[in-house]
């Protein structure tokens, strides 16, 4: 249990900690005290504070020309399930949301036909309908297809998107930074260069981004470190990033199914501690209980998140691979469930603005 | 709250009050880690055991009709049923033949099954290799009114049959203000401790259990502890101590309650119990309870015990709650959460490491 006494002094005397030390970190067996190690640094930022947003997730098309091996969700366009939202169907679709919403989340797939002005239409519609509302939208996997749709370089994809009303990115698209499983499992996504471009140039323009790791398919530990510190550099060169959010793979319903398992929640809160301690540069962790569950959600709290994502309303991608979390939470649901880990929820925009704070 | 932390970071005993502090203002990974650090210090190994069993309910029919019940049904309902000895019989060879090694028994109160029963029930299921475990203190006291017979009696008897070790269920809590309210007709507090310390005399080792996250208090749960620490402490005749999460489905508690168990919740509680049942070996964790993440989260908040990968399980189910697993997926579980499982008897001893 001693192995990690000189991690803790880095810590505690903010330094950063190197590969080997991560790879100590994930070898361990003391899951205490690697959440400690990574509370600290929560509550040094943000205290006892926990970050939920009242959002809405659209998946505007299943649709995919990128046919990733570990998506349950993409269809290649004739079967019964297929499908793809027209501009007034987004609408109607947030139209539909209570009062207050905050943030829109907006992800698709890679759509074979629609022209990039499609896209948009799509951000200036919202943006008309609902001024309030940030839209958080597409990957750097969806700006890099926009580029060759358009012929537009990524500054120019952007700049467009901004003036539609683009207001921030999520951080999707990452999945492992390695060229090895990239190769394997999704060969037609972009590399790592290309993404790290995209949010580089994003953050130049102003507009905030995520990132993600997706995790438990066939990355090695020293991926899952190697993704992690080209992050915290990729911050520190090009900084806006606000929030990383690691992700459990859920095999159901992808051709991985029945070869790997889902991943258990000791690695789960493992990954999410490591998050925190290797990306001190980064504002917030999130523990995205779609993902991991209400339960290993809430449980996070305690192992570096500060941020347990939103209400969703109604996820389709993980869902699409068997994930048995609900669609959606209540407000009440999100304050009770912070409350109960012995936070203090607050209400925050997409940019991590306070609304609300439940005491 | 230091000074708490301090003493049992130096292993002494924590007193009541200190245990409601605790429960209610004590930090959740420090809860962990304490309760961690008995835990190696009662068992040094990274073994986490497990036992493969069946759970048989020879009746569903009972009296007393707890609030919190989903099982029981009433003598003239159309699914009561009561087992003869026969299909008890079968169904342990079934379960014998999927391997397991023990059959936990237990039964709604059903005052028309003759004191006989019991004894045959035990008698018979004796003779096959499964290890008979069996009636929970309710049952106990039924069989001493049906019988006119003194608890002592009625183990002297039960002992005779074959019976060597007893579940610990019957606590639900384990104070009279939530007896009360939620199971009236079921024996006290003082019945239920006075049953288990005659099982325990006689030489039967029993477990305890507790049932919670319903209308109790921080101070009942502590009250709770308190009492089984106290009885451990004259007769060291518990083997284990198991918490259950109450479920609220099909239930008329459950229409009542309004929280729900969080995974911290249950964690907290496993790791308060470690802390101050400190004359207890054995600390169970089940992945029945909140599932198999839950559970395997368990083992680092103090649990060395998986619980039992059961083949038959009759009354959550009814509860609306449904956890299956195989020995393979809870020996995977063990070993992803980085340590050694290893099949158990009843009375904890090692069978086999997998």
């Amino acid at each position: 249990m001693s192995d990690l006494r000189e991690i803790k002094e880095k810590i505690d005397n903010n330094q950063p900690i190197d590969f080997e030390d991560a790879r100590k970190i994930l070898k361990s067996n003391d899951l205490i005290e690697i959440g400690k190690l990574a509370r600290s640094i929560k509550f040094k930022k943000t205290d006892k504070k926990v970050y939920f947003v009242f959002n809405k997730h659209i998946n505007y098309t299943n649709l995919c020309i990128s046919k990733c091996k570990f998506c349950a969700f993409y269809r290649n366009g004739d079967e019964p399930d297929a499908y793809t939202m027209e501009i007034d169907d987004i609408i109607e679709e947030i139209a539909k949301m209570p009062e207050g919403i905050r943030e829109v989340h907006i992800v698709g797939g890679l759509h074979p036909t629609k022209p990039f002005s499609y896209y948009l239409d799509m951000v200036s519609s919202i943006k008309k309908h609902f001024p309030n509302v940030n839209v958080k939208a597409f990957t750097a996997v969806e700006i890099d297809y926009f580029s060759k749709l358009s012929g537009l370089d990524y500054e120019g994809v952007l700049k467009e998107l901004k003036k539609a009303g683009l207001d921030s990115m999520p951080g999707g698209g990452a999945e492992v930074f390695s060229e090895r499983v990239r190769k394997k499992l999704y060969p037609n996504k972009i590399p790592y260069e290309k993404w790290a471009e995209v949010h580089a140039i994003a953050h130049k323009l102003g507009i905030p981004t995520n990132a993600t790791l997706l995790f438990g398919h066939i990355e090695t530990d020293d991926e899952i470190i190697d993704h992690l510190f080209k992050l915290r550099k990729l911050q520190e060169e090009h900084p806006g990033f606000l929030c990383f959010i690691p992700l459990s793979f859920h095999p159901a319903n992808t051709p991985l199914e029945g070869k790997i398992e889902k991943v258990d929640a000791v690695k789960e809160l493992k990954v999410l501690a490591l998050s925190r301690i290797i990306l001190d540069n980064f504002p917030h962790i999130k523990a995205y209980w779609v993902m991991l569950s209400p339960k290993i959600g809430q449980i996070g709290l305690h192992f570096g998140a500060d941020d347990i994502d939103g209400t969703i309303g109604q996820e389709r991608v993980t869902h699409a691979a068997g994930a048995k979390s609900p669609l959606g939470l209540a407000k009440e649901q999100m304050v009770n469930l912070i409350k109960n880990a012995g936070f203090v929820p607050v209400e925050r925009d997409a940019l991590y603005n306070e609304i609300e704070v439940f005491n | 709250m230091e000074k708490i932390y301090e003493k049992i970071e130096n292993f002494e005993r924590i007193n009541p009050e200190e245990g409601v502090k605790l429960l209610k203002n004590g930090d959740f990974l420090e809860l962990g880690r304490l309760a961690n650090r008995i835990r190696f210090k009662k068992h040094p190994t990274d073994i986490v055991t497990f036992i493969l069993d069946t759970n048989i309910n020879y009746t569903n029919i009972c009296y007393v009709g707890c609030s919190f019940c989903a099982f029981y049904r009433r003598k003239d309902d159309k699914d009561a049923y009561t087992l003869s000895i026969d299909d008890l019989i079968k169904k342990i060879e079934e379960a014998q033949s999927k391997g397991i090694t023990t059959a936990l028994i237990q039964g709604g109160l059903n005052p028309d099954l003759p004191y006989s029963y019991y004894l045959d029930l035990v008698r018979e299921l004796s003779k096959s290799s499964v290890h008979v475990h069996a009636f929970s203190p309710p049952e106990i006291d039924l069989m001493c009114k049906i019988a006119q017979k003194s608890v002592d009696e009625v183990f002297e008897d039960l002992k005779n049959a074959g019976l060597t070790t007893m579940p610990g269920g019957g606590a639900e809590i384990l104070t009279e203000r939530v007896r009360k309210e939620i199971s009236p007709k079921k024996i006290s507090t003082d019945r239920w401790l006075e049953i288990m310390e005659k099982a325990h005399k006689h030489g039967i080792k029993t477990t305890a259990t507790m049932m919670f996250g319903h209308i109790e208090t921080e101070e009942d749960i502590i009250e709770h502890l308190d009492r089984i620490r106290q009885l451990q402490d004259k007769t060291c005749g518990f083997s284990a101590f198991i918490a259950w999460d109450f479920k609220k489905e099909n239930n008329e508690l459950g229409k009542r309650v309004k929280r729900s168990v969080s995974g911290i919740d249950y964690l907290k509680i496993v790791a308060i119990a470690r802390i101050y049942l400190d004359n207890f070996d054995n600390i169970q964790a089940s992945w029945a309870s909140q599932g198999k993440d839950v559970g395997e989260v368990a083992l680092h908040f103090g649990a060395n015990d998986m619980g039992s990968m059961l083949i038959e399980e009759n009354v959550m189910r009814q509860a609306g709650f449904r956890a299956e697993a195989s020995v393979d997926e809870i020996a995977r579980c063990i070993r992803k959460a980085g340590f050694k499982p290893a099949l158990r008897t009843t009375d904890y001893k090692i069978v086999k490491m997998l």
